[in-house]
């Protein structure tokens, strides 16, 4: 299957040129590092996704509005609830603090009324009709608010992002096929007089054809090692918590699968160019006589 | 004994392009075996019909027969195993340049799918017989025209191949290697090489006795005794 792959070296010196000679190669590393940095932003984003669903999937709160004077109760209803796992008051300081950071100095001010908060968490598929009636019995008005629905414009937003990296992801690909078939028809240029020699000869598309997909895999090859390896360095870099990093990968992580899709992609884009640079050779030979 | 064509040209016709008709009306059989000389004014058309010959050029009409197959709407995967048979000297010789006097020579055969071991042989051989054994490492660009030539020459004839095509192929060598080349050419043919030379010059045809003469002008054939056109059947032996 990949025998073409092993030239002898009269085959090698037929096209007389060494790897790392023209663009190939350079172009290959600089789309894998790219498309290797945006695929690891995307898996990240799906990490951080999925880990944000997961956590507010099952998070409730419960607005009082007559403030602390119900808390207590309502806090231990809630606790006492069947299907509840946690329970905890928001203190009124840290909830002034946010609006403060929001309202200014009138946040803090004592005039300003303040509902009281309780956050719970609940097992799947606890009965929140009952935990709601529980609240209300103790705390008439008060509401309960899902957090998923409270973070659903972000999960949205995140979903939209990870399209947003597989699109680019494609478009980089695309971009890599249609260099690829230009590397390949510059080199057809250059050995037009050797290709005609050898059809002359009685030689075939295939065998022709061999030649230059082997060059290409193997530009290809050290091209997207190369890629791999910098886009690698970076991600271990940002991984590390590097100070520029900031707060860009915080929180956000790669699993081992996302790994190893990284780590496919040199791989998949030199199989890429491979299929491509043959399926253009053939192509511009069969034009000939 | 029935003789064989080897090239049937029915009716043959050329065009480049939307140009003038470059080769007219060729009707010809060359019986395998054969030794022709192709001659005609510049222009007539000889490298063309050369081209046809070694399935260079498809003809725009008419039909072509090579080895007794028919060839006109062949496939073009079906042309390299016909091309395998064919040795071809190019006027410009078309030598690759960055290979050496060895690999160019040796090409043919690799094609052809022999092993490196088979290979190193007949090619020292074959450059030992037209005189460039010690220059088989040399690249083209630094031989001369004529050691070009020879190269050029033996890659050809590598492949022992059933039709010789050779276009002006003693036009960069001198008189002595000239004779050289055609005791090659000769001694393929009595080995069964059917040889079609392009060529001016007379001396070449004078000693080559018993080759036949095809004539082109303004891209038509002259064949007035029709011999070529119906080539006259040996008599049977026994």
């Amino acid at each position: 299957m990949f025998d073409w792959f092993f030239a002898s070296p009269s085959e090698r010196r037929l096209l007389g040129s060494r790897p790392l000679q023209g663009p190939t190669p350079w172009v290959i590393a600089i789309m894998t590092f790219s498309i290797m940095i945006v695929a690891a932003a995307g898996l990240a984003l799906a990490d951080t996704a999925s880990r944000v669903a997961a956590g507010a999937e099952t998070r409730y709160s419960a607005q009082i509005p007559d403030g602390e004077r119900g808390l207590p109760a309502t806090l231990q209803a809630i606790r006492s609830a069947p299907g509840v796992t946690n329970a905890e008051a928001v203190p009124e300081a840290e909830m002034r603090q946010t609006l403060e950071r929001w309202l200014g100095p009138v946040g803090a001010s004592a005039d300003l009324p303040v509902p009281a908060l309780v956050i719970f968490d609940v097992r799947p598929g606890a009965d929140l009709a009952a935990i709601e009636r529980r609240v209300g019995a103790t705390a008439p008005g008060a509401r309960l608010i899902a957090h998923r629905d409270a973070l659903g414009p972000l999960l949205r937003s995140l979903t939209a992002l990870q399209w947003v990296a597989a699109a680019l992801v494609l478009l980089l690909g695309g971009a890599s096929a249609a260099a690829v078939v230009l590397a390949a028809r510059g080199a057809l240029d250059t050995h037009r007089f050797t290709i005609e020699v050898m059809h002359g000869i009685g030689a075939t598309d295939h065998q022709v054809t061999h030649l230059f997909q082997r060059k290409i895999a193997i530009d290809a090859l050290i091209g997207s090692v190369l890629g791999g390896v910098a886009a690698a360095v970076v991600l271990a870099t940002l991984a590390a918590g590097a100070s520029f990093a900031g707060e860009f990968m915080g929180g956000a992580t790669l699993g081992t699968t996302d790994l190893v899709v990284l780590a496919l992609i040199p791989l998949a884009l030199t199989a890429l160019a491979t299929w491509v640079a043959r399926a253009a050779v053939l192509a511009t030979l069969r034009t000939a006589v | 004994m029935v003789l064989t064509p080897i090239v049937e040209f029915d009716s043959i016709g050329l065009r480049y392009g939307t140009g003038a008709e470059v080769l007219r009306d060729l009707d010809f059989r060359l019986s395998k075996g054969g030794f022709y000389f192709l001659t005609g004014p510049s222009g007539a058309g000889k490298t063309s019909l050369l081209k046809l010959l070694y399935l260079a050029q498809r003809p725009t009409r008419g039909r072509i027969s090579l080895f007794g197959e028919e060839l006109t709407d062949a496939a073009r995967d079906a042309l390299p195993r016909f091309r395998r048979r064919i040795g071809v000297v190019f006027q410009d010789f078309r030598l690759i340049r960055h290979l050496s006097a060895f690999d160019n020579v040796a090409l043919p055969l690799r094609i052809g799918g022999a092993s490196e071991e088979s290979v190193e042989g007949p090619v020292r051989e074959m450059l030992a017989w037209v005189g460039l054994a010690d220059r088989a490492s040399a690249r083209p660009p630094t031989l001369s025209g004529g050691e070009q030539q020879r190269v050029a020459i033996a890659r050809a004839v590598i492949n022992r191949p059933e039709l010789l095509v050779a276009d002006e192929p003693t036009g960069n060598v001198d008189a002595d290697m000239a004779r050289r080349l055609l005791h090659l050419f000769t001694a393929l043919n009595r080995l069964g090489t059917t040889v079609v030379v392009a060529t001016h010059d007379v001396g070449l045809i004078s000693a080559t006795p018993g080759a036949q003469m095809i004539r082109l002008e303004n891209g038509a054939m002259l064949d007035p005794t029709g011999s070529l056109k119906n080539p006259p059947q040996p008599r049977s032996e026994g």
